[in-house]
């Protein structure tokens, strides 16, 4: 604590321009911590000493446990804004960025039904959210000393109670999660993945689901698939949560929603699309996008929020994050270069939905891997993902003759999975070295990741996902098809879904 | 009173447009169409699923002109539009019998 004792203000300045940040940062801390405190939290009782303010402002800086400098734990400005921001871009991929691209994929007559999906689905998710769904995926009530056997038996796949109505949810942190950030925000962030996933499955079903069964299937779907994996994945009691859970049985790792957000819509999407059947006409009319230009204005605001997705998934302005952003642009660059380059040399010109599905395949091969891997490790992940969800958008969709009218199965399904594989292989502990944490060293996750076993481990998981997410989605979609029926009926399916369902046309001539 | 229909390849509208004021035609129709005579689509693939696109896009110009404007107004859109390419486009000649103004209730050739 040399600083302290320099009193004159210049020679701080003039010597040691660092330590002058690092004195600001001091002077600054307790009255931000102290602003952000008094709201919720008694202010401690002794004054803490400076050196445990230090303590607490290192903590801050590193994102890590404050609770040892005996300081009552408060939101940080800094992390705390980057989470804000990295919410708000997420909600932004969903509105508007896949109202445009989906809308941009379809024909003229559909696009109305993809802004109605997107925007209806956000709408029901958040109140799904606020009522039981944040707290059955990050609470942890079931895991508690008091509670049932059959409550701990269910808590490796749901969390608990406690948040039901957002009780508690405020703007302290819940330091399950982060440190540093507030549960208010933390919940927001992760609507706008509860949000999106749902959405994304109805790329498969485009332009022939009608829109009560679409409603109907997001709600059932969002409590029996969404929530549970959720919470097993990233849960703090999660059956396969490696890095934050010391009792996970399946010490897996998922950084940004490869199981979570890209397998569940992709394998999902895939069942989906295979009960409903193909679109009247596929393969005889043509059911070209009817505007690339919103396509390609969707897929820019796509990889720009993933930013917040991937980057924010740190849950704090730290350097997991920073390397997350840096992978995240290589990979999505790299699967953007391989796709159309695929195109041309098997048909020799390169596609503007080359670039933009390479780029889409890219973001979501990175996104479990995003936090673990290093430069290289991206490079690779994106190379693989635009490669394989090429084949799989081409060679095996023809082959199989499925109708995914938007590929959501050979985009987010064939990347996700591919995305978690690379995951075990390339995550190294100088991305991330939670890879070696507390819980890692008790689960297994430290051997395996030292042992190269990982990709074994990512395997189990991926089988267990998969083993929900189908049978599951099969069932939904059964019960949905009973309900209210799936598809709206040939002629209302060659008229378009916009007029029926919505009552309304995308573009009309009259001014 | 005749009327003028001509199809013609879209980047040609501007010197046809051109080539008929020069006549003092004062004015016309312009649509986008599509359509197909001889000259074949073009295919189009989106990830994989390739479609032929029998319908190309044209610009159709209408127009009426008095009989004795007739030959010169057909022969400048036939020199204007011209490529020797397949799929320059046709012109029809059709009969009208009458054109109102609107404006001003003038009827017949003063209408147009």
């Amino acid at each position: 604590m040399i600083w302290v004792k320099t009193r004159n203000f210049f020679s701080i300045v003039h010597h040691s321009l660092p330590r002058f940040f690092v004195a600001c940062l001091l002077l600054a801390s307790p009255f931000s911590v102290k602003a952000a405190a008094t709201s919720a939290v008694p202010s401690p009782s002794a004054s803490p000493s400076l050196e445990q303010r230090m303590d607490y402002a290192d903590a801050e800086r590193s994102n890590s446990d404050p609770s040892p400098t005996g300081i009552a734990p408060a939101a940080s400005p800094s992390h705390t804004a980057w989470m804000m921001v990295s919410a708000g871009l997420v909600l932004f991929m969903t509105l508007p960025g896949l109202v445009l691209f989906y809308g941009g994929l379809v024909r003229q007559k559909n696009v109305l039904s993809m802004a109605a999906l997107c925007l209806g689905i956000t709408a029901l998710i958040t109140v799904i959210w606020w009522a039981v769904g944040y707290s059955l995926v990050f609470g942890r009530s079931f895991a508690a000393d008091g509670a049932s056997g059959f409550a701990h038996a269910v808590s490796p796949f749901l969390g608990g109670t406690e948040f039901f109505f957002l009780k508690g949810v405020n703007g302290l942190p819940n330091t399950d999660y982060a440190f540093w950030i507030p549960q208010n925000v933390f919940c927001i962030f992760q609507l706008t993945f509860a949000i999106i996933t749902p959405v994304l499955i109805f790329g498969a079903s485009a332009e022939r689901m009608k829109f009560t069964a679409v409603i109907v299937f997001a709600f059932l779907w969002f409590f029996f698939v969404y929530i549970p994996l959720t919470h097993m994945v990233w849960g703090a009691t999660g059956l396969m949560n490696g890095v934050w859970n010391p009792k996970a049985a399946i010490p897996a790792i998922d950084f940004a929603g490869g199981m979570v957000v890209e397998m569940a819509c992709g394998w999902s999407a895939l069942v989906l699309c295979l009960v409903l059947g193909k679109r009247r006409g596929y393969g005889r009319e043509p059911m070209m996008p009817h505007s690339m230009v919103l396509a390609s204005v969707g897929t820019g605001i796509l990889w720009v929020g993933w930013y917040g997705f991937n980057a924010g998934s740190a849950l704090a302005a730290d350097g997991i994050a920073a390397n997350a952003f840096l992978t995240t642009t290589l990979a999505a660059a790299t699967a953007s270069l391989v796709w159309p380059l695929a195109e041309f040399l098997q048909r020799g010109k390169p596609s503007v939905l080359g670039f933009c599905s390479g780029a889409v395949a890219g973001l979501v091969g990175i996104t479990p891997a995003c936090g673990f891997v290093d430069a290289g490790g991206a490079v690779l992940v994106g190379a693989a993902a635009g490669l394989i969800s090429y084949l799989a958008c081409t060679t095996l969709k023809r082959a199989f003759r499925y109708d995914d009218t938007l590929d959501v199965f050979g985009v987010h399904g064939v990347s996700g999975t591919v995305g978690l594989v690379l995951t075990g292989i390339l995550a190294t502990s100088v991305a991330n070295p939670n890879l070696l944490g507390g819980a890692a060293s008790t689960n297994g996750l430290k051997a395996a990741l030292k042992g190269h076993t990982l990709w074994l481990v990512q395997l189990e998981a991926i089988g267990i996902t998969l083993l929900l997410l189908i049978p599951a989605t099969l069932l939904i979609t059964l019960i949905v098809r009973a309900l209210v029926g799936l598809r709206p009926g040939g002629e209302i399916e060659s008229q378009g879904l916009d007029i029926h369902d919505h009552g309304e046309e995308g573009y009309t001539l009259n001014g | 009173m005749k009327k003028i229909e001509a199809i013609i390849k879209p980047f040609k509208l501007e010197e046809v447009k051109d080539a008929l004021s020069d006549l003092g035609i004062e004015g016309m129709t312009v649509t986008e169409v599509k359509g197909f005579g001889r000259q074949k689509g073009h295919t189009e693939i989106y990830r994989g699923s390739e479609y032929t696109v029998d319908f190309l896009p044209k610009i159709k110009i209408e127009i009426v002109v008095a009989d004795g404007a007739l030959e010169g107004a057909v022969a400048a859109i036939v020199k204007t539009a011209k490529t020797g390419k397949i799929g320059d486009g046709k012109v029809f000649v059709l009969p009208v019998e009458n054109a109102v103004r609107i404006r001003t209730d003038e009827t017949g050739d003063k209408a147009v």
